[in-house]
């Protein structure tokens, strides 16, 4: 008898807190943003494709199926670092099949070579060359992504990735990396060289 | 007067060995011109101005070298005369030396200047007018930032306070110190062109206790000019010459954090550019040299100097005989905020206050960084009233949420963490990272949000073509089904047409209708029967184009007035043709022949009845002949109908 | 010629972390000197032992952990930690004592929690109760002051005692005491002067009984008045110098001077008074070298006061009503628990930020 009284309260208490509980995750849902555009926030939308997928959203909606996070090299191991902790997954290192991290470049056409055959224009992810047919082209370089994507394609390989220089303005405070000059050192500084 | 300025107090601060006595016994010096100057492009905070000359030119001291382009900026002008040798990157005056575009001009040594024109009763002016005179001179702060001034000024509405900065908290730098013993006229006279700029109500000159000369020569010409400004003496604590710092010693107030002094109905400008927009106002100079403090013990001849914009540091060390050690420190600015640089040709800009070459034992460099104990002293002294502790793990664990959280971007970089650090961290080096780090992760992410936006409007635009050119191939199939399914109608319309024009022009040609309407019939199956199957079925459409034919080629047959139908046309010629030479060789007999020349010659008429009639029947024998090939080709035709189906 | 490339601030303070801890050790001088003088060789012969385990403990387990070990070492750090450990433990206790309590002040409060810096115990007060939890004979067991003693324990039979727990004579700790004390004075008077008052107030007996004892004399218990005392003069000597600043010991003492005041107030002749307090047991100790480990106390001078004064409090709490007759090491303990908080709660307001509610004003 005791035991069945047992039963029945526990059941009624769970019923209970059950009915709490679901009327809780009704009333107080949070709406979140759906994960694939928390990935797609992360990823560097260069739309390389290096990853394997046409576009940075193709590969965050890999991802959220359960993709590996170490193939975007354009977003080094900063992005690996916030994908895993967005989705809980262990950060592995860069997986070099898909290419290695690298500076940032900007695609430059040589463009007395070109010869206006719209094939890199149709390349750019982000539409960032101009140009016409039989015209020459050019690059917008504040909207290039760096993703090489139009190189391959250029018939006369007029196209080049250059490395973009760093401003002061936009200087990382990397004092190893500053060249010490020695030659243009002052006579005085000379004079005492020896000692 | 001064008695009345209530001083306040900020949190924190340190007392680092003030040191100032190395350079400010003697009086500002000039110094020899040097050969070449490196006049920056750009050497204010802000977008760099246009070039106004080219390599080659001849430029005389004070000519603008560039003006403000289309995003403003300030001129810069050449400090002596000379030629304009080369325009290219140059190691830029920065703690980065990171090359900018410089202009390199060969000093001729005659020191020619343009004929400078003073503005003329400056004092009745409008505030736009002194403020473009300012911005023309090329005058940025030169307390350290260079921000324009004249962008600074004119920013500024409804000024309650204007605060002339002399504090000079920084050991070592003693140019504002030299600028007020030597020039406190000119001082109160550029502070009379800010006030009449400004329309200010109030006037604080703030000058730090250690510099009792220069508090005393700025009573005296405050007096003698008699204008409305007061001498605020703060007491010496670094950083109290801060802009924030001072604000908050002299009205207790803070700037907001997201905010500027001009908020606040504050204002506040270096003693040093006072002078200049003095210089510029009422000499018609622009800004062309400042002063600098050369100090440390490795100079043997410390002291201050006046100094063209452009120098070669390494010129202004040689006249100070730098005692270089094998690892010499070369800092611009002052022990506390100043940077050290890698190379002496680097030239003097607008915002070079000192220059300072210590000794090693002098300012030692930092031993080995230790573990943080937690001691909290930076805390302490921090003027910001920050945790330098926290903000240093969350920086060295790149903890960006955290560090705005812990508000990084309100830390001056005043290095007073750093200086009391017992632990030698180099604190706010960490600092700079991060805020770099941040800066740029900004950065990229505006990037990457317009490439997205980039990316995603081309995936529209794609599938948008896409779909438009799916249209077109739908509306275009749609047109080919809709013209068959006509022609098919139009088809099937026909005979009754022109069975009534047939049976007009001819009744018996019911064997040949009939053969018509059943290749047109055939031809509809199989038009029906390509329209069912899919659409690219060749077979069909090969069967459909001979059907088209065939139906054609009855169509033909059967009307012979069927008007855009050329072989009908060379069918009937060929009839026609064939009739003539049946009536020709009827004609060819001898009686035929006679009757032929007595047609031509007297009985036209009858002649006439008679080619006529032997057309009618050349026309008729045709006909049948064609009708015999007509069969042939129904079968034909059935022949391909079979096949098809 | 070369250019030295470096970060602003150029110029530095020249009081760098082994430099601060150099002056605590330094300014524990007094105080170890005055128990020397009270307690016999015993004390320093405690604190060698101790200070050379803790640099072999730290070496070893830092060569383990891969870190470099010179600069760890060179933070005097771990000697501040074991000579802290060293003088609050009874003189002649055996050598495993302070050997199992350095040891676990290094190795486990310290350097498993990553090393200096990142410890949230002060680990000399974390291996103290180690031992006084684990070996509670041999952590009471301390010797009467030399003022009681009829004769003084040479060097040699220190360290005899130290290691094998028998003079040259083959004389015990215990027995050592007692021939001390001279004869009508049982074991009980090995305690402490706070243990003393509170055996003899739990047994009904009233303050000023209690207080009859020959261990009492002059302002407090003798003997450790002159310790606290000279602790006491280190202290002073540490702020005066800035090496610590005034807040926590102040906070810290005031709490206890308050608290004991009020007590001898409200319970006269039950509680000890202020004198008991201040000057007994580890309180000076605790109040400038103990508390203010930079490490483990909080760090705003807001803070910091706030975290001294919880110790004081605790202190007094635990002294009156706990299971223990000192209180020092579990008042820092807890008070350490509750630095993150305090830190948290005591965040100075930075510079522009103003409340809303502040900004309305």
């Amino acid at each position: 008898m005791s035991l069945l009284t047992g039963v029945f309260v526990v059941s009624i208490i769970a019923l209970v807190f059950g009915l709490v509980l679901g009327f809780a995750a009704v009333r107080f849902k949070v709406e979140g943003d759906p994960l694939v555009d928390q990935i797609d926030e992360i990823l560097p939308q260069t739309q390389c494709g290096q990853c394997g997928y046409p576009g940075c959203r193709p590969y965050a909606e890999a991802i959220a199926n359960g993709d590996e996070i170490n193939k975007c090299p354009p977003g080094g191991e900063a992005t690996i670092q916030k994908l895993s902790e967005l989705t809980g997954k262990e950060a592995k290192p860069l997986d070099e099949a898909h290419g290695v991290e690298d500076v940032k470049k900007v695609a430059y056409i040589r463009e007395d070579e070109c010869i206006g055959c719209t094939k890199c224009i149709q390349a750019c992810p982000v539409d960032a060359i101009m140009g016409a047919n039989k015209q020459m082209h050019t690059v917008i370089a504040d909207e290039c992504t760096g993703c090489d994507l139009c190189v391959d394609p250029c018939p006369v390989d007029c196209i080049d990735m250059i490395p973009i220089p760093t401003k002061a303005e936009r200087w990382k405070w990397d004092l190893e990396s500053i060249p010490v000059n020695v030659d243009t050192a002052p006579a005085a500084s000379r004079q005492v060289e020896g000692v | 007067m001064a008695s009345a300025i209530k001083i306040w107090s900020f949190p924190g601060g340190v007392h680092p060995p003030e040191r100032k006595t190395l350079a400010n016994q003697t009086a500002t010096a000039t110094t020899e011109l040097p050969e070449k100057v490196y006049v920056p492009v750009k050497q204010h905070i802000g977008a760099e101005g246009q070039l106004l000359v080219q390599p080659g030119d001849t430029v005389l001291r004070g000519q603008a070298l560039t003006q403000p382009g289309m995003s403003g900026g300030l001129p810069v002008h050449a400090p002596s005369s000379g030629t304009v040798i080369n325009i290219a990157e140059h190691t830029s005056n920065h703690p980065s030396g990171i090359p900018t575009l410089t202009i390199t001009i060969k000093l001729d040594g005659k020191h020619e200047s343009i004929e400078f024109t003073a503005v003329e009763n400056p004092l009745e002016q409008s505030p736009q007018e002194l403020i473009k005179y300012i911005r023309e001179a090329g005058i940025a702060g030169l307390g350290g930032a260079a921000y324009p001034t004249a962008q600074k000024l004119s920013q500024t509405q409804n000024t309650e306070l204007l605060i002339i900065n002399g504090v000079e908290c920084e050991p070592y730098i003693v140019s504002d110190d030299r600028l007020m013993r030597e020039h406190a006229e000119e001082i109160v006279s550029g502070i009379t062109i800010l006030q009449s700029a400004l329309q200010a109500q109030q006037t604080i000159v703030a000058i730090e206790d250690n510099k009792p000369e220069a508090i005393q020569a700025m009573r005296q010409a405050i007096e003698s000019a008699s204008i409305e400004a007061a001498v605020a003496v703060v007491p010496t604590k670094y950083p109290s010459g801060g802009e924030k710092q001072l604000i908050q010693l002299l009205t207790g107030k803070e700037v907001p954090s997201n905010g500027y002094p001009s908020d606040m109905g504050i204002l506040m400008q270096n003693v040093g550019t006072a002078y200049a927009i003095h210089e510029a106002i009422y000499l018609g100079k622009p800004l062309m040299e400042r002063i600098v403090t050369l100090t440390g013990e490795a100079l043997q001849k410390p002291g201050t100097v006046w100094a063209l914009l452009g120098t070669p540091v390494s010129h202004l060390l040689d006249s100070a005989s730098l005692q270089a050690s094998s690892k010499q420190k070369v800092i611009i600015g002052g022990p506390m905020m100043g940077y050290t640089i890698s190379d002496l040709e680097v030239p003097v800009v607008k915002s070079t206050n000192c220059i300072l070459c210590p000794t090693e034992s002098e300012l030692p460099a930092t031993g080995h960084e230790m573990a943080c104990i937690r001691c909290g002293q930076c805390e302490q002294v921090c003027p910001a009233s920050l945790l330098p502790q926290q903000l240093y793990w969350y920086a060295k664990a790149s903890d960006h949420d955290a560090l705005k959280q812990h508000h990084l971007k309100d830390c001056i970089e005043c290095g007073a963490c750093a200086y009391v650090c017992p632990s030698e961290i180099p604190l706010v080096h960490y600092y700079r990272k991060a805020k770099a780090e941040i800066r740029e992760e900004l950065i990229e992410q505006q990037k990457a949000d317009i490439a997205r936006q980039r990316f995603e409007a081309r995936q529209a635009r794609l599938e948008r073509e896409k779909q438009a050119r799916l249209e077109k191939h739908k509306k275009a199939a749609e047109a080919r089904q809709a013209a068959l399914a006509a022609r098919a109608a139009a088809a099937e319309a026909d005979p009754t047409e022109q069975s009534t024009a047939d049976t007009a022009a001819n009744n018996g040609e019911k064997q040949s209708k009939v053969a018509a309407a059943i290749a047109r019939a055939k031809a509809k199956n199989a038009a029906q029967a390509e329209s069912a199957t899919a659409e690219d079925d060749k077979k069909a459409r090969v069967a459909e184009a001979v059907a088209r034919a065939k139906a054609k080629k009855a169509a033909q047959a059967e009307s012979a007035t069927a008007e855009d139908d050329k072989k009908a046309r060379v069918a009937e010629a060929v009839a026609r043709a064939k009739a003539k030479k049946a009536a020709q060789a009827e004609s060819a007999t001898p009686e035929d022949d006679k009757a032929k020349q007595s047609s031509q010659q007297s009985d036209n008429a009858e002649a006439e009845k008679k080619r006529r009639v032997a057309a009618a029947v050349a026309r008729a024998k045709a006909k049948k002949a064609e009708q015999q090939k007509q069969q042939n080709s129904v079968t034909t035709s059935e022949r391909g109908d079979s096949e098809s189906s | 010629m070369s250019f030295f490339i470096a970060s602003s601030p150029h110029n530095h303070v020249r009081r760098n972390t082994q430099w601060v801890m150099q002056q605590v050790l330094l300014a524990m001088v007094p105080g170890v000197l005055a128990q020397v003088w009270i307690f016999g060789w015993g004390v320093l012969i405690q604190l060698a032992f101790a200070i050379v385990t803790a640099i072999v403990a730290e070496s070893l387990f830092l060569a383990f952990r891969d870190k470099p070990i010179k600069p760890a070492l060179r933070d005097n750090t771990a000697i501040l930690t074991a000579a802290l450990l060293a003088v609050s433990i009874p003189p002649l206790a055996p050598w495993w004592v302070i050997f199992i309590g350095v040891i676990f002040s290094i190795v486990v409060v310290k350097q498993v929690f990553g090393g200096v810096g990142q410890n949230i115990f002060n680990p000399a007060m974390a291996g103290y109760v180690l031992l006084l939890v684990s070996f509670p004979v041999q952590m009471t067991q301390w010797m009467p002051p030399a003022h009681l003693a009829t004769f003084n324990l040479s060097f040699i039979d220190s360290l005899w005692l130290f290691f094998t727990q028998y003079t040259t004579d083959g004389f015990s700790v215990m027995q050592v005491t007692m021939v001390q004390l001279g004869q009508g004075i049982d074991a009980v008077s090995m305690a402490t002067p706070l243990d003393h008052i509170r055996n003899q107030l739990s047994q009904g007996y009233t303050l000023s009984e209690s207080l009859n004892s020959p261990i009492f004399g002059g302002l407090a218990g003798l003997g450790w008045q002159e310790v606290n005392m000279a602790y006491f003069l280190g202290g002073a000597y540490l702020v005066a110098r800035r090496v610590i600043t005034w807040h926590i010991p102040v906070a810290l003492l005031g709490t206890l001077l308050v608290a004991s005041g009020l007590g001898t107030t409200f319970a006269i002749d039950q509680l000890p008074g202020v004198n008991i307090h201040l000057l007994s047991g580890a309180t000076m100790l605790g109040a400038f070298f103990i508390a203010t480990d930079p490490v483990s106390a909080a760090t705003s001078n807001k803070g910091k006061v706030i975290y001294a004064a919880l110790i004081g409090v605790l202190v007094y709490v635990i002294r009156t009503w706990g299971g223990y007759p000192d209180a020092m090491a579990f008042a820092v303990l807890l008070a350490n628990l509750c630095v993150p908080t305090i830190d948290y709660f005591s965040k100075p307001r930075p510079y522009g930020n103003v409340k809303a509610k502040e900004s309305a004003e």
